[in-house]
C-alpha cells in the first residue's frame, strides 16, 4: 500500500469534473470508431433507425449510449467497499477480454480434442523445464552475488564476465550457442538440457544482480554483530544475512519466475515439446491456429497466477517480524 | 595490580589511509576492571575498542586478548571474539529473529550448547536485564532501552571474559538511558571486566575503575575517578568536561 494520508480526500470517481471528463472522453471515442455494423448499433436500432444509414446521428447516439453505461458502472463501483471493488473490475477486464476472444469465432471442439494432450505434453515439458532451471538459476545468482561482493580479484572477475555475458547477450542467441555450439567442443546435448542450462545461466546471471542488491541493502551493523559474536563468514551469510535479504529479494525474484516461465518458450526453437511448440505445431494442420495459441496463452497466465500467488503468501510470510 | 591482564594493548597504531586514527595507544585491562574512555567524537575511542575484537585491524603495535595476539592473518579469531562481547550503538539485534532466538542463537551455532541447554541461559540473562516476558516478542516491536538490553543479554548468554560497550546509550531517548545503565551497573558489581566507551560520566564516576580521556588518536589522560573528575591536569580534558558538565 502506498501511504495514506489521514486527509480523507472524497472518491475520485465521484468527482464532478472526472466523471464529466471520463463521459467525454469515452464519447469522443466512441464516436471516432465507426460501430455501425456492430450488435450493439442493432440493439439501438429503435433510436436510430437503420444503423448503415444513421450518419452522424447514429455515431453520436452509440457513442452516447456508450458512455452512459460506462460512466454509470465506473460511478457505481465508486460505492462498492475496496475488495468487491477490485472484484468486479477484475472481472469485467476478463469479460471484455474473452468478448474479445470470441471475435476470433475459435472452434471449441477442436480445443476440446487437443487440450489434454497440450497439457500432459506441453504444459509438464514447460513446468519441468522452468522448474529445475528456477532451482539451478537460484543457487548460481547466490554464488555469483557473494563472487560480485568478494574481495577476490579472480571470483569477482569470473562473476562479473559471467553476467555481463549472460545479460548481453538475447536468450534465444544462449539457446542456439549451447544447443548448437557445444558439440563443437564435443559435447553433444540434447534438446532439454541445453534449454535447461541455458535458461539456468541466463536467469543466474539477472538474479545475481538482484542476490546482490539484496545482500548489500542490509545494514553493516548486522555484520559486525554476527562476526564479533564469533559467526564464521558461512554462517553470517545462512543465518542473519539472507534470511534478512530475502524479503528484498523475493519481488523481483518472483518477477524473474514468472518471466523465465514464459521465456522457456524460446526453448522451442531447439524441438522441445512444450507448451509453445505444440501450441505452433498442433493447429498447423487444419489451419486452426488461433485455437491452439489463445489456449497456451490462458496456460501461460493461469501459471503466472499460481507463481505470483505463491510469492505474495511468501511475502506475508517473511512481513511477520516488521509487524509492531 | 596484580590480577591477570585480559587485554594488553602495547604501542598501538592505526591509520585510515592517510588518517592516523590510533596513536601509540598503550592500554592493559586487568580481570574484574571496569575502564571507561570518554572524549571527543572522532577522537579514537571506538576504534580503540573496536580493535579489542578485531573489528577493526591495527598496523603497528600489539594487542593481545587472553593470550592471543590479535594481528596478521589470524585462524582463531572467532575463538577471541566469542569471549569478548560486544554491545552496539545501535543495539544491532538480528531482526528476523525472536529475542529469545537472539539469545540462543552465539551459544547454539558458535559453542555447539545444545537448545534446551542454551534457551535456559537465554531466559536466565533475560531474567537478569529484567524483560525475560519479552522473549518471544520480535527486537522492532521493544523499545529502545529494551533492544539495548536485550543486546546486552545476548552477549552475556556467550558467558564472555570482558564486556566492550561502544557508546550504549547515545542512541536512546534520555528516559531510557537510565535503565540500561542500571543493567550495566548490575553487571559491573557483580564483577564483569568492562571496557566502556560512554559521556555518561555519572556512570563513569560511580562504576569506574579508571577512567581514559582521548583526544586526536591518543590517551591523553588517564586515572581513577576521584583524580579525573576532581583535579584533571590536561587543559584539553578540563576543556572536554567542563563543556560536557556544563549542563
Amino acid at each position: 500500500m502506498l501511504y495514506p494520508d489521514t486527509v480523507e480526500a472524497e472518491v475520485l470517481v465521484h468527482k464532478p469534473w472526472f466523471v464529466a471528463t471520463m463521459f467525454g472522453v469515452v464519447l469522443l471515442v466512441f464516436m471516432a470508431f465507426n460501430l455501425s455494423g456492430t450488435g450493439f448499433a442493432e440493439l439501438m436500432r429503435p433510436v436510430i433507425g437503420e444503423p448503415s444509414t444513421s450518419g452522424l446521428y447514429g455515431r453520436f447516439a452509440i457513442g452516447f449510449a456508450i458512455a452512459v453505461i460506462f460512466t454509470l458502472n465506473v460511478v457505481l463501483i465508486g460505492f462498492a467497499p475496496l475488495k468487491l471493488q477490485i472484484g468486479i473490475v477484475w472481472l469485467e477486464l476478463l469479460l471484455l477480454f474473452i468478448a474479445f476472444f470470441e471475435t476470433f469465432h475459435l472452434s471449441l471442439p477442436f480445443i476440446r480434442e487437443k487440450l489434454p494432450f497440450l497439457i500432459s505434453q506441453g504444459v509438464v515439458t514447460t513446468l519441468y523445464v522452468s522448474a529445475i532451471s528456477i532451482v539451478i538459476a537460484s543457487v548460481v545468482a547466490v554464488a555469483g552475488a557473494v563472487a560480485k561482493l568478494s574481495s577476490n580479484g579472480f571470483a569477482y572477475a569470473i562473476a562479473s564476465f559471467y553476467t555481463s555475458f549472460f545479460r548481453g547477450l538475447p536468450l534465444l542467441m544462449q539457446v542456439y550457442l549451447i544447443y548448437l555450439g557445444l558439440p563443437q567442443l564435443g559435447f553433444v546435448i540434447n534438446a532439454v538440457p541445453a534449454g535447461i542450462l541455458a535458461l539456468s545461466l541466463c536467469y543466474g546471471a539477472y538474479m545475481t544482480e538482484i542476490f546482490r542488491s539484496g545482500i548489500q541493502s542490509i545494514d553493516r551493523g548486522q555484520w559486525e554483530a554476527s562476526r564479533s559474536m564469533g559467526f564464521g563468514f558461512a554462517l553470517t551469510m545462512r543465518r542473519i544475512i539472507l534470511p534478512q535479504a530475502l524479503p528484498v529479494i523475493i519481488p523481483p525474484t518472483g518477477n524473474q519466475f514468472i518471466s523465465m516461465l514464459k521465456d522457456s518458450s524460446l526453448v522451442s526453437v531447439i524441438g522441445v515439446w512444450e507448451l509453445m511448440f505444440l501450441a505452433r505445431t498442433l493447429g498447423q494442420k487444419t489451419f486452426q491456429h488461433m485455437e491452439m495459441l489463445i489456449s497456451a496463452a490462458m496456460i501461460y497466465w493461469m501459471l503466472s497466477i499460481c507463481l505470483e500467488l505463491i510469492q505474495s503468501r511468501i511475502e506475508r510470510h517473511y512481513a511477520r517480524s516488521k509487524v509492531r | 595490580m596484580s590480577a591477570q591482564a585480559i587485554i594488553e594493548a602495547r604501542a598501538v597504531s592505526k591509520w585510515y589511509g592517510q588518517f592516523h586514527a590510533l596513536k601509540d595507544i598503550n592500554l592493559t585491562v586487568h580481570k574484574g576492571e571496569r575502564i571507561v574512555i570518554c572524549g571527543p567524537s572522532g577522537s579514537g575511542k571506538s576504534t580503540l575498542i573496536r580493535c579489542f575484537n578485531r573489528l577493526e585491524a591495527h598496523q603497528e603495535g600489539e594487542i593481545v586478548v587472553n593470550g592471543v595476539a590479535l594481528h596478521g592473518r589470524m585462524s582463531n579469531v572467532a575463538a577471541v571474539r566469542s569471549n569478548v562481547g560486544m554491545v552496539f550503538q545501535h543495539f544491532n539485534l538480528f531482526p528476523h529473529m525472536t529475542v529469545l532466538m537472539n539469545c540462543m542463537a552465539g551459544p547454539m551455532w558458535v559453542k555447539g550448547v545444545s537448545a534446551t541447554e542454551a534457551r535456559r541461559t537465554a531466559l536466565q540473562f533475560l531474567e537478569r536485564v529484567r524483560i525475560p516476558e519479552q522473549a518471544n516478542k520480535f527486537p522492532v516491536q521493544l523499545s529502545g532501552g529494551q533492544q539495548q538490553r536485550v543486546a546486552i543479554a545476548r552477549s552475556l548468554c556467550m558467558k564472555p571474559d570482558v564486556m566492550l560497550f561502544d557508546e550504549p546509550t547515545s542512541a536512546l531517548d534520555p528516559e531510557m538511558v537510565s535503565e540500561v545503565l542500571e543493567t550495566m551497573t548490575g553487571l559491573a558489581r557483580d564483577g564483569m571486566t568492562m571496557v566502556c566507551v560512554t559521556h555518561e560520566m555519572g556512570f563513569a564516576r560511580a562504576v569506574a575503575d579508571r577512567v581514559l580521556f582521548m583526544d586526536a588518536g591518543q590517551i591523553v589522560e588517564e586515572g581513577t575517578p576521584d583524580a579525573f573528575f576532581g583535579n584533571p591536569r590536561h587543559d584539553r580534558t578540563k576543556l572536554f568536561l567542563s563543556q560536557i558538565l556544563k549542563h
